[in-house]
């Protein structure tokens, strides 16, 4: 692992502020302070950020309906995301988006998405802008496992192996997709074997680790950069919460989940690795966490201050007024 | 007898009744089990998204589906065994979905009968959530009952309450036809009145729930509420609001239409939905064609404006039709 000790150190400040973020949106929504349907990414921290610390600004992501950690491992302001999800004007896509939207095209965040499967053929789309325009960026889509059933996956790869183009595609396979197992409902017991229905190339990451994820993605990354075409990156993972908040959980088996929690957590992980070498020391990672603590509570500050927008702008950003 | 259930229960108990007595009905759907009874009884299913087929699976264990995440899949398959003697009941988490899988029911569904010279049926109901009113932002809070019931071969229902929900539903199931039934936000968790036992309400017929002189007031699912709200206000200020629940989008009850506009010459008519291409504005057209000589006032339409659903909590409440501003459209004719 080729990591500096300053680079260590940032990813581990997203890992936290990813965790901390959705620890606080967790709260927030149980006390009534935030609206709408939230779903929280703790728990596969480690996929987003060992994905995107390998990114740029020309490189897209694109993203889903839990996608707060690839929005911040991106680079996306958390003050823009919190008022965003206070329905504030301030919001990074001004209050109409909100969670499952959040978007910051100048950072290459295409969106998070409401449709299951749909960021895929867009990372695809932006994979051909890419190879077109030849900007030398690529494009990642982040998904779960569920989204492999639709048929927007299968095409996509298709599509992409078939042209060979610059493109990421990262399962987050944390067992479930809402309430149902997925082994419920995929007869394969590693996804990323329909890769090989595609002759796409395709790794496995435990996606509890950064440094794995690390390791794969840079592999792969470095496959699509150099004009090889795509490949599926499946990373093992868990999400600590339920599908969302107020998610009772009772389709899941509680001992199964604390060994993931207790055992597996990937800031933990991350920790005792870097620990154990000799990489960096505790007390700089326990200054991290309080800065993000207080970054975080910046956020929620400036963000519950903030005007709410004006009910003329349900009615704008319809249509591109000034290209027409 | 009845008891008080919410329109979900009711929905719950229609779908028990409609698989106990025919065994042809099944249910499919994501989450529509949930992870239930398969790792044993310590394990519950949640029955959706919104809990509303919770306990279903424990009842007909191999009648209820939990699919993939699969809507092309489920619609299609769903087609294709209706066609061939099930009578499947597809749960479409969000009507927004339907972005993903409207072929099975625009070229499929609501065609092979046509196509086929009347040789075929597809019994098929799909139940979907419809609408805002949650902070669920673009892509889940559309009212896009206006695509199916402008698609011929396919029918739309659209209950207001759950006593006509469990009456509908259950007419649905027995269609021999696909049914869209659609389950509004606004009311999907209000509570009300529901008979035991098996009864149905048919499709095709619109119900008057308050009665009035002096202007009509049409709405259905979640907009009724805001009609009954706005009659009290009006009726308050001296002004008699008939109001219609038209509960059945398509075939819309013409005829209950016309009599309410004969009665009072004034109509104005709440969808929650945009409005080009509208049930609002097909109602609007409907009044203005065969109602012409009884009206007195233009006919008006109280909707959301032509433009995405937003998440902010102002922006949303701002975008839903209100009873203010069904009362504002009254006073305008008057
Ligand atoms: C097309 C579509 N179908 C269904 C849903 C409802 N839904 C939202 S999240 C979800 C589960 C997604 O599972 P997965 O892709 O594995 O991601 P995870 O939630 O596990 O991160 C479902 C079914 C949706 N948003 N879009």
């Amino acid at each position: 692992m080729d990591l500096t000790r300053a680079e260590l150190l940032e990813a581990y400040r997203k890992l936290r502020r990813i965790r901390s973020f959705e620890d606080k949106l967790g709260e927030l929504v149980v006390a009534g302070k935030m609206g709408g349907f939230m779903h929280l990414y703790a728990g596969e921290e480690a996929v987003a950020v060992g994905v995107c610390t390998q990114l740029g600004d020309k490189d897209t992501v694109t993203s889903t309906h839990r996608g707060h950690g690839h929005c911040i491992a991106k680079g996306v302001e958390i003050a823009g995301m919190m008022a965003e999800l206070f329905g504030r004007a301030t919001g990074v896509c001004k209050g109409k988006g909100g969670s499952m939207h959040i978007a910051d095209i100048e950072r290459g965040m295409l969106g998070a998405n409401g449709i299951v499967g749909a960021g895929i053929p867009l990372a695809t789309g932006a994979a051909l802008t890419a190879r077109i325009k030849r900007t030398g960026g690529v494009a990642v889509a982040f998904f779960g496992d569920g989204a492999t059933n639709q048929g927007a996956f299968h095409e996509s790869l298709n599509m992409a192996a078939n042209w060979k183009l610059p493109a990421l595609y990262v399962i987050e396979n944390n067992g479930f997709g809402e309430f149902t197992p997925t082994e419920f409902v995929v007869p394969v017991k590693d996804i990323a074997v329909r890769a090989d229905s595609y002759a796409m190339k395709s790794l496995i990451a435990d996606g509890m680790d950064f440094f794995d994820v690390y390791a794969k993605a840079a592999e792969a990354l470095a496959y699509c950069r150099s004009g090889r075409g795509p490949v599926l990156l499946e990373c093992k993972t868990y999400r600590f919460a339920g599908h969302f908040v107020g998610d009772t959980l009772v389709y899941r088996d509680k001992e199964e989940a604390e060994d993931w929690i207790q055992n597996r957590d990937p800031l933990q992980n991350f920790e005792t690795q870097v620990l154990e070498a000799s990489l960096v020391e505790a007390e700089a990672l326990r200054r991290i966490d309080l800065e993000v603590q207080e970054e975080i509570a910046a956020a929620v500050e400036s963000a519950e201050a903030a005007p709410w927008p004006d009910v003329a702008e349900t009615e704008t950003d319809v249509y591109v007024e000034d290209g027409g | 007898m009845s008891r008080k259930l919410s329109l979900g229960m009711a929905v719950n108990e229609a779908l028990r009744i409609a698989m106990e007595t025919d065994p042809d009905v099944i249910l499919m759907g994501e989450d529509v089990a949930g992870g239930g009874d398969r790792k044993g009884d310590d394990v519950d299913e949640m029955g959706g998204v919104l809990g509303t087929t919770r306990g279903l699976v424990k009842a007909f264990p191999d009648r209820v589906l939990d699919t993939p995440i699969s809507e092309m899949g489920i619609l299609g398959t769903a087609v294709g065994a209706a066609a061939t003697g099930l009578r499947p009941v597809v749960e479409l988490m969000f009507i927004d979905f339907l972005g993903t899988c409207l072929d099975p029911l625009l070229n499929q569904a609501a065609k092979l009968r046509y196509m086929f010279g009347g040789n075929a049926r597809v019994p098929l109901t799909v139940r979907t959530v419809t609408g805002a009113g949650m902070q669920a932002a673009a892509q889940h809070s559309q009212s896009l009952y206006w695509i199916t019931a402008g698609i011929p071969g396919l029918k739309t229902v659209i209950p207001s309450n759950p006593a006509d929900a469990k009456g509908l539903l259950l007419s649905a199931i027995r269609d021999d036809n696909p049914v869209v039934f659609c389950e509004a936000k606004l009311v999907l968790g209000v509570s009300g009145e529901v008979p035991e036992g098996d009864y149905e309400v048919p499709i095709g017929k619109a119900k008057l729930v308050r009665g009035g002189n002096d202007v009509s007031l049409i709405g259905f699912g979640g907009t009724l509420p805001i009609c009954l709200q706005a009659a009290e206000q009006l009726a308050s200020d001296g002004i008699e609001a008939d109001v219609l629940d038209l509960r059945s989008l398509q075939p819309l009850d013409e005829d209950a239409i016309l009599a309410t506009l004969t009665r009072t010459g004034r109509v104005v008519i709440v969808d929650e939905s945009t409005p080009r291409s509208s049930v609002a504005s097909d109602v609007a057209a409907l009044c203005v064609d065969r109602g012409f000589d009884s009206l007195d006032a233009p006919v008006k339409r109280v909707m959301a404006p032509h433009s995405p659903v937003p998440f902010s909590r102002v922006l949303e409440q701002a975008f839903l039709p209100s009873a203010a501003r069904v009362v504002e459209a009254v006073r305008s004719q008057v």
